[in-house]
């Protein structure tokens, strides 16, 4: 049996985790020149949500002018990222479009038509003297530049540096392993800009008030950036970081694996290492925040492998954020006959892409294009056969088969007894499965079918809370109509004594009746009957005293009672 | 003999104690089952089971007056799991059509402000006043479609739920699909 450490030639004590595969790494195909400079497209397509939290909300509309590096959508709450345009142009308009997802479908994004002018908007001033400033001056700035973390996790960073003060951080890691065969993107960097990643890493470590060291972990197949980045180090003096080559064994460059090779240490189930005291990030984010920092530049392009046995010229490449995939492509000589498959990412985590429509967002880090036979479909699926080296082969110490079962039988509260969501869909398990059974594409199915569900419960449970709070209301506004209805009988019972003297018209009506009533009785008693017809001729006279009489004759009772 | 009958009373005292206790710390109120079976219908509060709600119609189901496959829009898998509740067998599904699931969508330009949509909503998802346009809030319908037939002029149609990159979710593998992310 091997021990689970191992030592490095000055002594540090390296440790192993369980599973892992080793994989042809096929780097020497596009590790071999420069980083090809930025180009700039006819359009960019940059989604709204390129990270993980909430999609960003537009600063602009359609029509505007944007010079490069200006804010065109801002992160909308604390887990969320901003977006700036990545060179100058028009605003074409803010619409559905393809992006690069598993689904193939559309998501909000803001369409970019550049000028071809690359002319710079106002930045914010480059902080030199960061180390003097409060942490959180310079986590707002990382926020500023929308950084997220560009090893393809894209959780914005500037919620990853602010831990919170009851955690202390005592090791911070920085992430070169670069495990996945086929992608050069960091090992390019790491060779030719090793100066700005350390200069990056100061930073990081002012933030998080590293209380320890730092480790940058690099997988022994990179020994170029290994030199470039120790000769950096000696160069900017920076003490109590060191770079660490760590074997190469696929998926090292995990998080949780890295972090169990340096530190000997274990991320809890479902936790995070800031839990255990650990920070880690990616040398590419490493690189932004020294951009963002030091220069005052946002998030805006990255640097993208181009790769595959499908492609003309494979190699690495600054990419403005949003550059169509067929551009990309263009760029690098384009598609060689045969070809059939586009990839995102690499050959074991990467997927598959539908369309060469879609824009590079701030995690992609691998273009591969497969020649003819390369990555071969492995056939059709047989039986498992409980072989148990899917067992082996996984590095987070799952039981793939038996996830695999209650995944197949969408049993989804048996499949999470087994951790499902601590599985990192590496694809080690698949990759030795000897039945060629798709093993993470059902893990896949199942984790996304249980979001889908807790979506439902908790949209469920909201309507519920409605549903209650609307009864109650109704029944209350039933009350208060009661209530109201109520006093309003009780009012009307109580009228027919209170209303006479409420009412001050009827009053008057009544009191003037009665003044003329005893102004008649008075001239009664005086024997004056009030006679308006002294100006009528003697024929109408005449008529008026027959009429009386008539009257008189008639209703004697009537006079009397008037 | 004195001792022993001491001992029992004692003992017969000390246990009433006890369970007096424990019957006024641990009361329950109401049927705690009717909340269990609530918890799983959808909550969608559209009464096409016959009752005028989703807890009318857990308590008829707890008190045994209703069937368990009355629920519609939870459809097979809330029959299913209200029967591994309750221990009861599963019944087929009475006449009901399984739908796609969709939200209410007002045509603004019809709309006359009659606010009958807005009484006939279960979970006060339509914003709106008297002779004033209404909508729907989208995130708050639960499709039950109780506003449609109150609606004077048809304005309100039910519109499936498009499907985004959040909602999205990785399909069943089926025969064929190839290893991971080497799917063409």
């Amino acid at each position: 049996m091997t021990l689970p450490y191992s030592h490095t030639p000055n002594g540090r004590v390296l440790w192993t985790f369980e599973g892992g595969v080793h994989l042809p790494d096929m780097k020497s195909l596009s590790n071999g020149t420069a980083i090809a400079q930025a180009e700039i497209p006819s359009r960019l397509v940059l989604p709204l949500q390129q990270h993980i939290g909430q999609p960003a909300e537009p600063l602009v509309k359609a029509g505007d002018r944007v010079l490069k590096g200006e804010k065109i959508a801002r992160g909308a709450g604390i887990v969320s990222a901003s977006l700036h345009a990545p060179t100058s142009g028009l605003i074409r308009e803010i619409a559905h479009h393809r992006i690069p997802h598993a689904s193939g479908l559309t998501a909000p994004c803001i369409l970019l038509e550049p000028d071809g002018e690359g002319r710079w908007g106002e930045l914010p001033p480059p902080m030199p003297e960061f180390a003097g400033l409060d942490p959180g001056k310079v986590i707002e700035r990382i926020r500023w530049a929308g950084i997220v973390g560009m090893g393809g996790a894209t959780f914005p960073s500037a919620v990853k540096l602010a831990p919170g003060p009851e955690r202390a951080i005592h090791t911070l890691i920085i992430n070169g392993a670069e495990c996945e065969p086929y992608i050069t993107c960091d090992d390019r960097l790491m060779r030719e800009r090793a100066d700005k990643i350390v200069k990056g890493i100061r930073i990081l470590r002012h933030v998080l008030d590293v209380t320890g060291e730092c480790l940058i972990g690099i997988e022994d197949n990179k020994p170029e950036a290994i030199v470039a980045m120790r000769q950096a180090l000696d160069e900017e003096k920076l003490e109590a970081t060191e770079v660490v080559v760590i074997p190469t064994l696929y998926p090292s460059g995990g998080e949780k694996q890295l972090i169990r090779i340096l530190t000997g240490r274990e991320v809890p189930s479902r936790g995070i290492p800031a839990h255990i005291g650990i920070v880690c990030h990616n040398v590419a984010t490493a690189a932004a925040v020294a951009d963002a920092v030091l220069e005052g530049r946002p998030l805006i392009s990255r640097v993208v492998t181009l790769t595959g046995g499908g492609i003309a010229q494979p190699g690495n490449r600054e990419v403005l954020l949003g550059t169509l995939a067929s551009d990309l492509i263009a760029w690098q000589g384009g598609y060689l006959p045969g070809v059939d498959r586009l990839i995102l990412g690499g050959p074991m985590m990467g997927q598959a892409l539908g369309s060469d429509q879609v824009p590079i967002t701030k995690g992609g880090n691998c273009l591969l294009v497969p020649g003819p036979g390369e990555l071969p479909d492995p056939g059709p699926a047989i039986a498992c056969i409980r072989c148990g080296r899917c067992a082996d082969a996984c590095p987070m110490q799952l039981l793939p088969q038996q996830m695999y079962w209650y995944a197949r039988a969408r049993d989804m509260d048996k499949v999470q007894e087994y951790n499902l969501f601590d599985c990192i869909e590496c694809g080690c398990c698949s990759h030795v499965c000897p039945s060629r059974i798709p093993l993470v594409q059902y893990y896949r199915f199942a984790k996304t079918s249980i979001w889908g569900l807790e979506a439902e419960r908790r949209k469920s449970e909201r309507a519920r809370q409605r549903h209650e709070s609307r009864q109650q209301r109704l029944e209350r506004q039933e009350q208060e109509r009661k209530a109201k209805l109520r006093k309003k009988n009780e009012a009307l019972q109580d009228k027919p004594a209170a209303e006479p003297a409420a009412d001050p018209k009827k009053a008057a009506i009544e009191a003037a009746l009665q003044r003329a009533k005893e102004k008649k009785a008075k001239l009664a008693q005086e024997g004056v009957a009030p006679q308006n017809t002294a100006q009528l001729t003697e024929a109408q006279q005449r008529q008026i005293r027959e009429a009386d009489q008539r009257r008189a004759e008639a209703a004697p009772h009537n006079e009397t009672s008037e | 003999m004195l001792t022993a009958i001491l001992a029992s009373s004692l003992l017969a005292l000390a246990c009433g104690l006890l369970l007096g206790y424990s019957a006024i710390r641990f009361r329950v109120e109401g049927d705690p089952i009717v909340e269990k079976i609530d918890a799983l219908l959808p909550q969608t509060q559209c009464g096409q089971c016959g009752y005028p709600g989703c807890k009318p119609y857990a308590e008829a189901i707890a008190k045994g007056e209703a069937d368990i496959n009355l629920c519609a829009p939870g459809g097979q898998v809330v029959m299913i799991a209200l029967a591994d509740l309750l221990g009861r067998d599963p019944t087929a599904l009475d006449e009901v059509v399984e739908k796609v699931p969709s939200i209410a969508f007002i045509d603004e330009n019809a709309c006359i402000g009659c606010t009958l949509c807005l009484q006939a909503c279960p979970v006060d998802a339509i914003l709106g006043a008297a002779k004033h346009m209404h909508t729907v809030i989208a995130a708050e319908c639960t499709g039950c479609e109780l506003c449609l037939p109150p609606c004077p002029v048809d304005c309100i149609q039910m519109l499936p739920i498009a499907e985004s990159p959040q909602r999205w979710a990785w399909p069943y593998p089926g025969k064929g699909h190839r290893l991971t992310g080497e799917a063409a």
